[in-house]
């Protein structure tokens, strides 16, 4: 890929982490445990809505070829999103989407710190804004965590089972890849290795306050970032691009 | 909004044999005549306390349930602007959920025993949210023309006599008039589109003209609290004043959208300037209201299942405090 591509393709790909996370968290408004919750979740889905339009206006400021941030979200399709496979998983009950939340922020808040201080100025902007959003999220989801898991005994076993099933997705959190690299380099961007160090210490931390067991690293899926996804996935966008397609051209 | 069922259940003031004396309720009359604003620690008949919990509840009840006919499109819809701008008004939504059980509680009622009442359905909520969202047209329409019906019982809400209420209905009325703009620009963008979406904007004022005009509730001749509620000042104007007057700032706005009233009967009387319209379906109101509208019961079950789906969370929640209160004490 050329070096122009690369870039498109690291700041497409962040848009399509929030955008799928937002959307995952938009399916469950009106099902929180309490109202409270009801308005972080969609507070938080807002967060992430706003990212993905920055990451996709700047996407298409640097690819120049006049699509804007919907056409990046409504006229793609699977295997041209590189989110990760952690984020198009399904729901499942609160425990899941807390753990999900939790390990994907504690990589994410670390990845737009290093962003923040990269020397590509648009990601740069957006990742000061971001962040600052993010770290609130990871405190709320953290505090969670360790509600379900120092809670009752069934909320314990529930939150072990939600960090076991989904640990296999957090390998592909750190696989660099040339996009990663080619952004490391370019632009003095995030160096996963480094990133991954970090996170483990962080995510160890709240898992012992949370009484619960950091799983062992076993097999760990990974494709999506490459654009290939999960069976979930489909669906996915076939909800959200559904209207926008069914009309071409149309303006809302 | 959604103080619609208001007139519809409830006891009438002062059932519980409770000893108010003539003097008592004479001052207290005298305090709203005034336009003292009374507040939660204040003396006050306990059926105006019991009106207000009613009113007050039924209308968070009515926030709450009313996040689904447009939750229903959020994940559909069709540009990330109109998503986040949905979202942000269903997010509001929660929140005038929330501070209305607040204003709620300052009555001497819980807000999970309102919430239970809902969900063993012994309170109510606003019938109109029991129609369904088949379009996005029809989010375009609730904004337009529910938010724009509740905005009329809204805004003299906030001059009503019980002040944690009136407080609470400022801020719910400044982000109403946002959601029911918001509703007017997307059927905007519908009637100057394609001539799909056009179509599309008219079968949704089809829909949902007449349910949106029978929110004021029912005529005033038939309404049971109306006139105990005017004289406390907790409602200001009859519901056939709103109704009318609804109706009257509505109409030009569907023929600026090149959009056709639903009603064949709907004439301006230029004698007294206001529209003339047909006969409401008052037996749909009170089928409705009675648990046969199209989705009464998708919407209570989808209620419910979120909170038995979190009672687990909840209970984790309550076991940490008190295991860290535990500990905080040893």
């Amino acid at each position: 890929m050329k070096s122009d591509d690369l870039l498109l393709a690291y700041v497409t790909r962040l848009g399509d982490n929030a955008l799928v996370l937002a959307q995952r968290k938009i399916e469950t408004v009106t099902l929180g445990p309490e109202l409270e919750e009801e308005l972080a979740n969609a507070n938080f889905a807002l967060d992430y809505l706003g990212q993905a339009r920055l990451f996709y206006t700047l996407a298409g400021e640097l690819e120049n070829a006049g699509r804007d941030e919907d056409d990046f979200a409504f006229l793609r399709s699977d295997h041209e999103f590189r989110n990760l496979l952690l984020l198009e998983q399904p729901n499942g009950h609160f425990g899941d989407m807390i753990a999900r939340d939790f390990l994907f922020e504690s990589f994410y808040v670390l990845q737009l710190e290093a962003l923040e201080r990269c020397r590509h100025a648009g990601v740069a902007a957006i990742a000061a804004r971001a962040v600052k959003e993010v770290r609130y999220h990871l405190r709320h989801v953290g505090r969670w965590l360790v509600r379900l898991g120092d809670g009752t005994a069934q909320s314990h076993e529930r939150a072990q089972r939600s960090i076991d099933d989904l640990w296999r997705f957090t390998g592909e959190l750190f696989a660099a890849d040339e996009i990663d690299r080619a952004f490391a380099k370019g632009f003095d961007g995030p160096d996963l290795e480094a990133l991954r160090v970090q996170w483990q210490q962080a995510v160890a931390a709240v898992l012992a306050e949370a009484t619960l067991k950091q799983p062992e690293d076993g097999w760990m899926a990974s494709g999506g970032k490459q654009g290939r996804h999960s069976e979930h996935f489909g669906y996915l966008l076939a909800e959200m691009q559904h209207l926008h397609r069914s009309h071409p051209g149309a303006t809302w | 909004m959604y103080t619609q069922g208001l007139d519809q259940k409830g006891q009438t003031a002062n059932n519980r044999g409770t000893t108010e004396s003539q003097e008592q309720l004479a001052a207290f009359q005298r305090r709203i005549d005034a336009e003292e604003k009374i507040e939660a620690k204040d003396w006050m008949p306990e059926g105006y306390r019991r009106t207000l919990v009613r009113q007050i509840s039924q209308h968070a009840h009515s926030e709450i349930i009313g996040m689904q006919p447009e939750g229903n499109w959020l994940t559909r819809a069709p540009t990330l602007k109109r998503k986040a701008i949905l979202l942000a008004k269903v997010q509001d939504e929660a929140g005038h959920g929330l501070y209305l059980y607040s204003a709620g509680e300052t009555l001497g009622t819980s807000r999970d025993q309102m919430v239970g009442d809902l969900l063993s359905g012994k309170a109510k909520y606003s019938s109109i949210f029991n129609y369904p969202t088949l379009t996005w047209a029809d989010i375009g329409a609730i904004g337009w023309l529910v938010d724009g019906a509740a905005i009329m019982n809204q805004i003299p809400l906030c001059r009503c006599s019980y002040g944690p209420y009136a407080r609470a209905m400022v801020r719910v009325c400044k982000e109403e008039s946002f959601h029911q703009r918001q509703g007017f620009d997307i059927m905007l963008a519908l009637s100057r589109g394609t001539a799909a979406q056009q179509a599309m904007a008219q079968d949704a004022l089809n829909r949902w003209w007449w349910p949106s005009i029978m929110m004021f509730g029912p005529n005033d001749s038939n309404s049971r609290h109306s006139a105990q509620s005017m004289a406390w000042k907790i409602k200001r104007f009859s519901n056939d004043e709103l109704r009318q007057k609804f109706i009257d700032v509505t109409v030009p706005q569907a023929e600026f959208l090149g959009l056709k009233v639903p009603d064949d009967d709907l004439e301006f009387d230029k004698l007294t300037g206001h529209y003339r319209f047909g006969e409401i379906d008052w037996q749909e109101l009170s089928d409705v209201i009675a648990g046969n509208g199209p989705c009464n019961r998708q919407r209570m079950a989808r209620r419910r299942q979120a909170h038995d789906d979190g009672a687990w969370v909840r209970k984790a929640a309550q076991a940490y405090a008190d295991k860290q209160a535990a500990k905080k004490a040893a």
